[in-house]
């Protein structure tokens, strides 16, 4: 297939990912904001833009944090680039390049979750809608991965697609980590005063992982029972390692297809080791922060090396 | 437009009772009650939209995608009429093919004295980088539309060859399945002949047409100007169809003497291009060298016989309109038989005895420009005020050569669905032609172009036309 074509099948499902994230992100503010006192709620959205990585743009133009605000930016803001709204335009772009590659089902979905979610934040959403746009948005994305999953031929372009989706969670999961990351070293607890199991759970619910987390671990909630869970658990399908793995196993198949390997496979075999030497103890002996910035490096430097290797660009 | 009623409706005789290509669809219809139907035609236009079969407009901020009306009352035609109209149809296509063999040779035609050698030299559409090159297979106009317009039981005109890109075909497919989604139950009452086997054909009729380069299966590419093209679904559509690579310029390369687009592995030779671009962007280094929609380097590969390209490069001298009031005499000269469908009477106003009947009469006239397309820049004199005459009368006065006229036709009618029951409209035909050495293809139906306004002549989608479902039903 064409390298531009296999680029944004790539980026189609980055782009998705990520909305489906911030979604999943507001999501855990709002149920935050319900359950504590003003200046919690503030906080809370306050590191629910930053870990969406939209300060910058939001401080710009916001002089405080109100729920309202902080969600009707991240939805629909024209001067927000990574809005929900201008991502999942660049997913419907993106299909609509790689058109010939993917099935009607797969395009369909995205062009009518599109549709929907263009209607859905025509207008900003106040505290009785807000719920409504946020499951339209979820839809939309459970739709485009059940329509891969469940027509697409196992070819180049459905292991690029599905490269895209697990790069970008494990690079979302590791992000959202990191802004979190006071609320999870023991050794700083003290950081965070009001730090209870709601802050926690806050973080397994910007990530759907609540449910996953109380399920396999028999709902003992502790700090490093999340991290274990988050970077470590290979049966939960947002932590670091599925996700690697996951990424490893497209890669090696477009590998197969290809005769060959390129460098993002030797990246990969590295990433996969130096994971799984480090361990939870190394994670926190070295620093959780600095871990995570390592797993984000390694996973820009793979991102630009099957860009490279399959011929994205000219 | 006159309001008497004078038009020829598809449907209707004048008496009102329903013509026979109708009898079985008028049968449904009867059944039907009217806030079914009016459902039906909001639902027509979700799955339009979902489908994503929509035309990109500027302007504004941003590009924005419309959809092209569509009517659900199909336009049908009778297996005898289309047998006839095949016919017609086959031989101008073949009249077509043979009369750009032979500008780009030995030029007999013009020997002959049939054709004026003027009419092309000057002509932008002529290419001189043809003369004397043989395309692969010996085709020029692999995929034709032939615009054909009606005015009564037996009269069918050619109204305009699209011999260059012809497009509308993603309509013609679209509308089909759409009816079929909407009204499983008409089409098992009414046998319809089948229009989906279309990509297929089209992929079959480019890969015969491989170049001598070519070694296997031909490998075929759909060449787009891009997202942005105003036509890009159906690009994107057909390549996806066909199962072939969907290409831009700067996807492409000439590489060891081949064509090659950047692929995951490499560097992978083009066999067939079917472009959707103009002449003019295709090289840069032989024509517009502004243009990044192309390949530098094309030309040399094509007339080396390293890719096909199709439409051959070239081909729009054939369908400029100053050579289509020619297509009788040319349609004689290569098949030695009289035209089977006629043209449209046309004065060629650089004829100062023509001009002057031109000018006399253009309140009744429709004037063209020769070089324009998509209905801009044409005069419909009887539905034109004063001042609008006037205008274009000194702009034929100044440069008569640059316009051609026709009747006003009495366009055949055909009944849309409105709000308010059935209401005829003025309607055309664009049938595809696929052209390979050993075929002449014609899917058996088109594109019908529909003037949604009430009273217009304009069908084209640029002025709000919109289209319609055409059904060639079955013996």
């Amino acid at each position: 297939m064409l390298g531009r074509t296999a680029n944004a099948l790539f980026w189609m499902f980055r782009y998705l990912e990520r909305v489906d994230n911030t979604a999943r992100m507001i999501d855990a503010g709002l149920r935050m904001a319900l359950t504590r006192d003003l200046v919690t709620s503030e906080d809370e959205w306050r590191s629910v833009i930053a870990a969406a990585g939209q300060r910058l743009d939001y401080e710009a133009s916001n002089a405080s944090y109100t729920g309202m605000q902080a969600w009707n930016f991240m939805l629909r803001d024209r001067a927000n680039p990574g809005s929900v709204l201008a991502m999942f335009r660049l997913v419907r772009d993106n299909a609509r390049q790689a058109r010939n590659m993917v099935t009607s089902e797969v395009w369909e979905a995205v062009n009518d979750g599109w549709m929907q979610i263009r209607d859905q934040l025509a207008k900003p959403a106040g505290e009785q809608r807000i719920g409504e746009a946020l499951a339209v948005i979820r839809h939309a994305g459970m739709l485009a991965h059940g329509a891969i999953l469940g027509t697409m031929p196992r070819d180049e372009g459905f292991h690029f697609a599905r490269s895209g989706t697990f790069i970008e969670r494990s690079d979302n999961v590791a992000r959202l980590l990191d802004i979190k990351y006071y609320l999870l070293l023991p050794s700083l607890s003290y950081v965070g005063s009001s730090l209870d199991s709601g802050q926690w759970d806050s973080i397994l619910r910007a990530v759907s992982g609540d449910r996953a987390y109380r399920w396999l671990n028999r709902a003992q909630i502790d700090a490093r029972g999340i991290v274990q869970f988050l970077v470590f658990d290979g049966r939960f399908p947002r932590s670091l390692t599925y996700c690697h793995t996951a990424l490893r196993g497209h890669l090696d198949a477009i590998a197969r297809i290809h005769g060959r390997e390129g460098a993002s496979h030797a990246l990969m075999r590295e990433a996969a080791q130096k994971l799984e030497e480090t361990g939870l103890e190394g994670v926190f002996e070295r620093g959780l922060h600095e871990f995570l910035l390592d797993f984000l490096t390694t996973n820009g430097r793979v991102g630009n090396a099957i860009a490279n290797d399959y011929r994205f660009f000219a | 437009m006159t309001g008497g009623a004078t038009f020829f409706d598809e449907m209707h005789e004048p008496a009102g009772a329903v013509r026979d290509a109708y009898r079985d669809y008028q049968g449904w219809l009867s059944e039907q009650d009217a806030a079914y139907l009016r459902r039906k035609s909001r639902d027509a236009e979700t799955l339009f939209r979902r489908v994503g079969i929509t035309f990109n407009v500027y302007g504004g901020q941003e590009a924005e995608e419309r959809l092209i009306p569509f009517d659900m009352v199909p336009r049908i035609v009778t297996a005898s009429e289309w047998r006839r109209l095949s016919r017609g149809i086959e031989q101008r296509v073949r009249a077509l093919n043979a009369f750009l063999h032979d500008l780009y040779h030995r030029q007999e035609i013009i020997r002959a004295g049939r054709v004026p050698e003027a009419l092309f030299r000057d002509n932008a559409a002529w290419l001189p980088n043809m003369v004397g090159f043989t395309p692969p297979g010996g085709i020029y106009t692999h995929v034709v539309g032939i615009d054909l317009v009606r005015t009564g039981p037996d009269e069918f005109f050619v109204l305009e060859d699209n011999a260059r890109t012809p497009s509308g075909v993603s309509y013609m497919l679209e509308n089909r399945e759409t009816m079929m989604a909407m009204f499983p139950e008409l089409f098992m009452r009414v046998g319809v002949e089948s229009v989906s086997n279309y990509p297929r054909r089209l992929a079959r009729s480019l890969a015969a047409c491989a170049p001598a380069a070519a070694t296997g299966k031909p490998e075929i590419a759909v060449l787009t100007p891009g997202l942005h093209n105003s036509a890009f679904f159906e690009h994107a559509f057909l390549a996806e169809q066909m199962g072939a690579e969907l290409v831009e310029g700067s996807d492409l390369r000439v590489e060891g003497g081949r064509v090659a687009m950047r692929t995951t592995a490499g560097f992978k030779p083009i066999d067939v291009l079917y472009r959707r671009v103009d002449d003019d962007f295709l090289d840069p280094l032989t024509f517009n060298p502004a243009s990044v929609l192309g390949v530098p380097g094309i030309m040399d590969v094509y007339r080396a016989g390293g890719i096909t390209i199709a439409n051959a490069p070239g081909t729009g001298i054939a369908d400029d309109k100053a050579i289509y009031s020619f297509m009788p005499d040319i349609v004689e000269f290569y098949t030695g038989e009289k035209p089977l469908l006629p043209n449209v009477r046309t004065w060629r106003c650089a004829d100062p005895e023509s001009c002057r009947y031109v000018l006399d009469n253009l309140a009744e006239l429709v004037v063209k420009e020769v070089h324009g397309s998509g209905g801009y820049g044409m005069l419909i004199g009887p539905a034109a005020s004063r001042a609008e005459l006037a205008a274009f009368r000194a702009k034929l006065e100044a440069h008569p050569e640059n316009y051609i006229a026709q009747p006003t036709l009495a366009l055949s009618t055909c009944p849309v669905f409105t709000g308010k029951g059935l209401a005829p409209r003025h309607v055309d035909l664009r049938p595809f032609v696929l052209v390979s050495p050993d075929a002449v293809e014609i899917t058996p139906g088109g594109l019908t172009r529909v003037a949604m306004t009430k009273g217009s002549l304009v069908v084209n989608s640029s002025q709000g036309g919109g289209t319609k479902d055409t059904w060639v039903l079955k013996d």
